[in-house]
């Protein structure tokens, strides 16, 4: 257990003290900040206002709310999973600095190491979400806030998940790499691509069908629901509460995925918390094997 | 003397390529052991099937009695210096080995014990709070030496382990190891590209093209694949040329090359008159190595 907490220890100090792998982690964050500063943000604000029959009065704090809802939801879905990955890089660069070869010179388990690196990369990654949620969460208190407390809680839930989800599903990929390139080739395309596979950049309503229909495969989809609900819901109860149409109302939760559809037919929250949550225990199942294996191999060499 | 390593018809292969062909070699316990051969040889390949990071194709190999297809104990014995340094550069020297020897079980008291000792041993008792990225070359490869000490090995794999350092940090370092054999009779497994190094070991083994191209004490293959060389001072080229022995001038000094020492001494007696100042040398492991091979052992550049 001592051994489990030093490698841990270490594991964590190395993510925040390299600088490339740390500030590497917050890119995709990052491009979500700026999209919302510079032209998301006013985008859905007018798509809302839109969407609101002529005449009917609106209230700014409360759209403010639902905008900054929806940033903070995007940034915790992105950055929950891509800071993961790239905190748990350190599985590789371990290799690619022979680190790796040392530490298999010495008596210390495979098992440990492998949960040393997903402790590590996971609590590297909640707190950067949880800076990341607490940042957010003031932001939406000056523009407008409508969260309850069932909600915050709930949000804390999610990043939880989202974030053993993300740090389950980087140890299994980045266990098969090995090189610097390897590196950088999986950073760009997760840093790149995780933000609009998983409808934080554009919401997924706003694709095809076609991808739609991908997507709705994907674990990441409905923990970005999940965190859009709870983000969201309060603030679209809100607007509905001074005098909105529910109807106009539920077609924004469409819009902007609080209601997710699995071919047609809607995907209700507890479902989404199984589907998180089946994905998070498959990944780590997967993740044992993968080390399982590869233990029992380097017994036989 | 007991074999610490004992390592039998090890064969590994790449493709094609033999890595390493039909490799015999016994280790003794508490000696310095030099293993060498140019880039390519093998040498890398043996180190890594030795440490448990690459499978072999076919032989036996023993550390310390054990056999290593059966048992991972073995690793408890040994400490290697890879080539590259190995160590955590974004991290401090204590954090560094503290959590190195957090995975030998090592923590508490026991570390700080271990941490003076080796840090009185390898002089860098002034660098613990350091970042290892800021070290220098020589610096840091001390601390990547206590590294490997951090668990009291029995042996000592050293992979070039000066090759880039200035001649006051390898001096330290070649101290601070013959300290280690003496008092705790840890046996040194070395590589190196320099052959005054080498020259210094009990027992050298020459590998090329994975296979075993000589063995033996250092004197044992002077004495096997060079002649003796008589360095004679103050003659001219007319007063040598008719000696019948291969020879070099360079200004007023000729260096004639014999076959040993018996011939060399002959040499001297039959022409005392020319004879007058002069010193027999052996020949250098530099000698041996490119009679052997035929090639030089230059470090990333051999032909």
């Amino acid at each position: 257990m001592k051994t489990l907490n030093i490698l841990i220890r270490r594991n964590i100090k190395l993510f925040f003290k390299d600088k490339g792998m740390f500030f590497t982690s917050l890119i995709t964050p990052l491009i979500l900040l700026v999209l919302y500063a510079t032209f998301l943000g006013n985008v859905f604000e007018d798509s809302f206002r839109m969407a609101i029959p002529e005449g009917m009065k609106v209230d700014d704090n409360i759209l403010s709310g639902i905008v900054g809802g929806q940033l903070l939801s995007s940034l915790l879905a992105v950055s929950c999973v891509t800071v993961a990955f790239c905190s748990n890089m350190l599985m590789v660069q371990d290799k690619v600095t022979g680190a790796a070869s040392d530490i298999s010179m010495t008596p210390v388990k495979g098992s440990t190491l492998a949960f040393g690196y997903y402790i590590s990369s996971f609590i590297s990654t909640m707190i950067i979400s949880l800076v990341a949620l607490a940042a957010g969460l003031i932001y939406i208190g000056v523009i407008g806030w409508y969260l309850t407390f069932t909600d915050l809680l709930l949000i804390v839930l999610d990043v939880f998940l989202l974030v053993m989800f993300g740090t389950a599903l980087s140890s299994v990929i980045n266990h098969f790499l090995s090189t610097q390139g390897q590196i950088s080739a999986v950073g760009s395309i997760v840093s790149s691509m995780y933000g609009f596979i998983c409808g934080a950049y554009m919401p997924i309503s706003s694709f095809g069908d076609g991808v739609q229909k991908v997507v709705s495969f994907l674990p990441g989809t409905y923990a970005t629901s999940l965190l859009r609900n709870h983000c969201m819901r309060s603030a679209l109860d809100e607007f509905e509460a001074s005098g909105i149409p529910a109807e106009i109302v539920e077609g924004m939760a469409d819009t902007v995925d609080c209601n997710l559809y699995f071919f047609d037919k809607e995907v209700s929250v507890p479902i989404m918390y199984l589907v998180l949550g089946t994905s998070v225990v498959l990944l780590v199942t997967i993740y044992v094997i993968i080390n399982y294996r590869k233990n029992r191999k380097k017994c036989r060499i | 003397m007991s074999d610490i390593i004992k390592i039998e018809n090890l064969c590994k292969s790449f493709g094609d390529i033999k890595a390493v062909h039909d490799l015999n070699l016994r280790v003794n316990k508490g000696e310095l052991f030099a293993f060498l051969g140019v880039n390519g040889a093998g040498k890398s390949t043996t180190i890594s099937i030795l440490c448990g990071q690459q499978k072999k194709d076919l032989g036996k190999v023993y550390v310390n009695g054990m056999d290593i297809d059966t048992t991972q104990d073995y690793k408890r014995d040994i400490g290697v210096v890879f080539q590259n340094c190995v160590l955590d550069k974004a991290l401090t020297v204590i954090d560094n080995l503290k959590s190195r020897a957090a995975l030998y079980g090592i923590f508490g008291e026991s570390f700080e014990r271990k941490l003076k000792e080796l840090s009185e041993l390898l002089d860098f008792g002034d660098l613990h709070r350091r970042t290892v990225g800021k070290l220098s070359g020589g610096q840091r490869r001390r601390i990547d030496i206590a590294r490997a000490l951090l668990h009291d090995p029995k042996i000592l794999i050293l992979d070039e382990p000066t090759t880039g350092l200035d001649p006051q940090t390898r001096k330290l370092l070649w101290n601070a190891v013959d300290k280690l054999r003496k008092t705790k009779d840890m046996t040194v497994f070395l590589t190196t590209h320099y052959m005054e190094e080498a020259a210094e070991a009990d027992h050298v083994v020459i590998i090329d093209s994975g296979k075993l191209a000589a063995s033996g004490t250092p004197l044992e293959l002077k004495n096997r694949y060079t002649g003796d060389f008589i360095t004679l001072y103050g003659v001219t080229e007319d007063e040598v040329k008719n000696l019948d022995y291969e020879y070099s001038m360079s200004k007023d000094v000729c260096r004639i090359n014999v076959p040993n020492t018996l011939k060399a001494t002959e040499l001297i007696c039959s022409h005392p008159e020319i004879f007058r100042d002069y010193e027999i040398t052996k020949g250098k492991m530099d000698d041996v190595f490119l009679s052997v091979t035929g090639k030089k052992l230059t470090g990333g550049n051999e032909g």
